[in-house]
């Protein structure tokens, strides 16, 4: 039995792995890039120790069948990859999205498009929220900020992945996988979800056989299984999302940003503030779902809103969405792996406090 | 009345989609037999392939995936890690096990992974309306080699089971047919060993069937039949390319 870890000094890919082991995970199926390889080193490491499965697929497209295989018996599985590799993957994310199959898939962005960079990127937004693969589906996509968020959302992803039946996604990036600090690891934690309704794990003549499928060569069967699946969209949308509020309450300036850069936007924010600027943040902790109501609280007293992205900007688009472009929303961002500072957002925050 | 012969009781009871005079019937029949021998159907898993037999998941009685293009052998690793104790194989056809899925294939012998892997050989893309496979013979004609398979243009055939058998993860790779009723039988006792070896630990076992498309191949059954004994036994013999027990077959 695993017990909690109060405090313990671990790098982001390596917590992620261990809190995936503490959330049950029993297959991890893997494929070395840059700047995830430690995630599946971890695995390689600790897994057999706790009679789990880690196993180095030939290519990232063999690791998430084997998911797909794994998970489709009932099985908490994962896989983890950094941009190039998340493409590769795309395939067989659709397949499981297809197949109601709820699985766990982590992706360490890095600088692209191609082969792009090895440096932390958050260039892969459009791809996690709008298009995972072919067809139509969502899947969900969590973003953390801190090596704790790493940890805490891995239990929250499988666990929200499993009562929905889709694929989930832990969108972080090379800086928050390379970077160490403090976390604590919680106790072990089973799945909760009955599986027996649908997982291929042998009927033993107990049960029709059960059948993993994503193919309905009748356009009106397989329109009514995607409008079924839009309407659990719904749902998800209603209850799962989650944001971070963070000095909104009397905001002129909201600045949106999630994961790494909202760390840097949030030193940014409190470095207004000592100059007299009223700026706040809204931090989306879910990607899909969006926090709308969440954002459209954030930005009641705001004049306008400031994005900072690590791309050329991908969930500025959801933010002008959810708020229905009712107020100008600027951008700042850096991109190919370039990390944006405090101080050049801090200037952007000011051009436009004089704007207002 | 004493019954002599029936349906195989993990071979569900509906009519399939197949086109009249294809084998793909006979190898399910044969699989389906030995599951039912060996009493394994409620821990089986199988994973079926794009292509013609895609949906054979509405046929086999036991618990069913199916996989992406190629990826079969690479979800029945997932299947298979998960779930030691359970029995699992795949069914493939030549163009998913042999072209796009020719990774999965490759590595998935050379991890020595404990399923039985069922591939059917019928020197086209059957599904899709003819096209050619990496099992195409030279000279023969399809939907994209108009003008008869040009090695010129594009290239040879590929020889799965004498390839597969270079490897030390494989335990059978065995090539059989099912053209006649003593082929039948040896594609028989070849599928219920492969399906043993799982039982036994042994490693990958691939059993290659060669078989016939008369629809694609514009021939009856009967003449199918004829081109797959005078030109795919030639191009692709019959035989045991490696078993790691030993034992002989017939």
């Amino acid at each position: 039995m695993l017990k909690k870890i109060e405090r313990n000094l671990m790098k982001g890919n390596e917590a992620l792995a261990e809190a995936a082991i503490r959330a049950d995970c029993k297959c991890f199926f893997g494929y070395p890039i840059t700047p995830q390889t430690e995630l599946a080193a971890y695995m390689a490491k600790r897994m057999p120790r706790v009679n789990g499965v880690f196993l180095q697929a030939e290519s990232e497209i063999a690791a998430i069948n084997m998911v797909l295989g794994a998970a489709s018996t009932g099985v908490r599985a994962m896989t983890s990859s950094s941009s190039p590799g998340i493409s590769l993957k795309s395939e067989g994310i659709s397949y499981l999205a297809a197949s109601d199959v709820p699985a766990l898939i982590v992706n360490v962005q890095r600088g692209g498009p191609g082969l792009g960079g090895i440096q932390p990127s958050q260039a892969d937004y459009w791809q996690a929220t709008r298009a995972m693969g072919h067809g139509d589906f969502h899947i969900l996509v969590f973003a953390p900020a801190s090596v704790q968020e790493m940890v805490d959302m891995v239990s929250k992803a499988f666990d929200t992945a499993e009562k929905y039946r889709m694929p989930a996604m832990l969108l972080a990036d090379g800086l928050l996988g390379q970077m160490m600090e403090p976390v604590s690891l919680p106790e072990l934690s089973k799945s909760k979800c009955d599986k027996s309704g649908w997982a291929a794990d042998g009927h033993k003549f107990k049960r029709p056989h059960h059948i993993i499928n994503s193919l309905y060569l009748q356009p009106d069967d397989l329109e009514k299984l995607v409008v079924e699946r839009f309407k659990r969209y719904e749902t998800v949308k209603a209850n799962e999302t989650d944001a971070e509020l963070y000095l909104t309450e009397d905001c002129d300036i909201l600045l949106c940003a999630y994961g790494a850069s909202a760390r840097v936007a949030k030193t940014a924010v409190n470095m207004a503030r000592k100059t007299g600027i009223k700026a706040g943040l809204f931090r989306p902790k879910t990607l899909y779902p969006f926090p709308v109501n969440e954002l459209n609280e954030a930005a009641k007293t705001a004049k306008c809103l400031l994005d900072v992205e690590m791309s050329m900007g991908q969930m500025i688009d959801d933010v002008k969405l959810a708020i229905n472009c009712s107020k100008p929303v600027y951008f700042y961002g850096r991109t190919g792996g370039a990390i944006p500072v405090p101080a050049d957002v801090l200037e952007k925050i000011k051009t436009l406090g004089g704007e207002l | 009345m004493a019954v002599v012969f029936e349906r195989p009781k993990s071979l569900l009871d509906v009519p399939t989609h197949y086109c009249p005079g294809c084998t793909h019937g006979i190898v399910h029949r044969i699989i389906c037999e030995v599951i039912d021998e060996m009493g394994i159907e409620g821990d089986t898993v199988g994973v079926v392939p794009v292509g013609c037999s895609v949906m054979a998941y509405d046929y086999f009685g036991c618990d069913v995936i199916e996989a992406p293009h190629g990826r079969a052998p690479a979800v029945a690793t997932g299947v298979k890690r998960a779930n030691p104790e359970k029995t699992v194989f795949t069914y493939q056809g030549d163009g998913d096990l042999a072209a796009i899925g020719t990774c999965e294939t490759v590595h998935s012998a050379a991890r020595g992974e404990n399923i039985v892997v069922v591939f059917i050989n019928n020197t086209i893309y059957g599904m899709t309306g003819g096209q050619m496979a990496p099992t195409t013979i030279p000279g023969q004609i399809t939907q994209t080699t108009p003008y008869g398979r040009d090695v010129k243009i594009a290239g040879y055939p590929v020889r799965m089971c004498e390839m597969l058998s270079t490897l030390d993860g494989v335990a059978l790779a065995q090539r059989v047919s099912v053209d006649s009723v003593p082929h039948i039988r040896d594609a028989k006792k070849a599928i219920r060993k492969a399906f043993e070896n799982e039982k036994e630990k042994r490693g990958f076992s691939i059993i290659e069937v060669l078989s016939t498309c008369p629809t694609n191949w514009g021939l009856t059954p009967l003449e199918a039949i004829k081109r797959l004994q005078d030109e795919m036994i030639p191009y692709y013999p019959l035989g045991v390319y490696k078993d790691i027990t030993g034992e002989e077959t017939k």
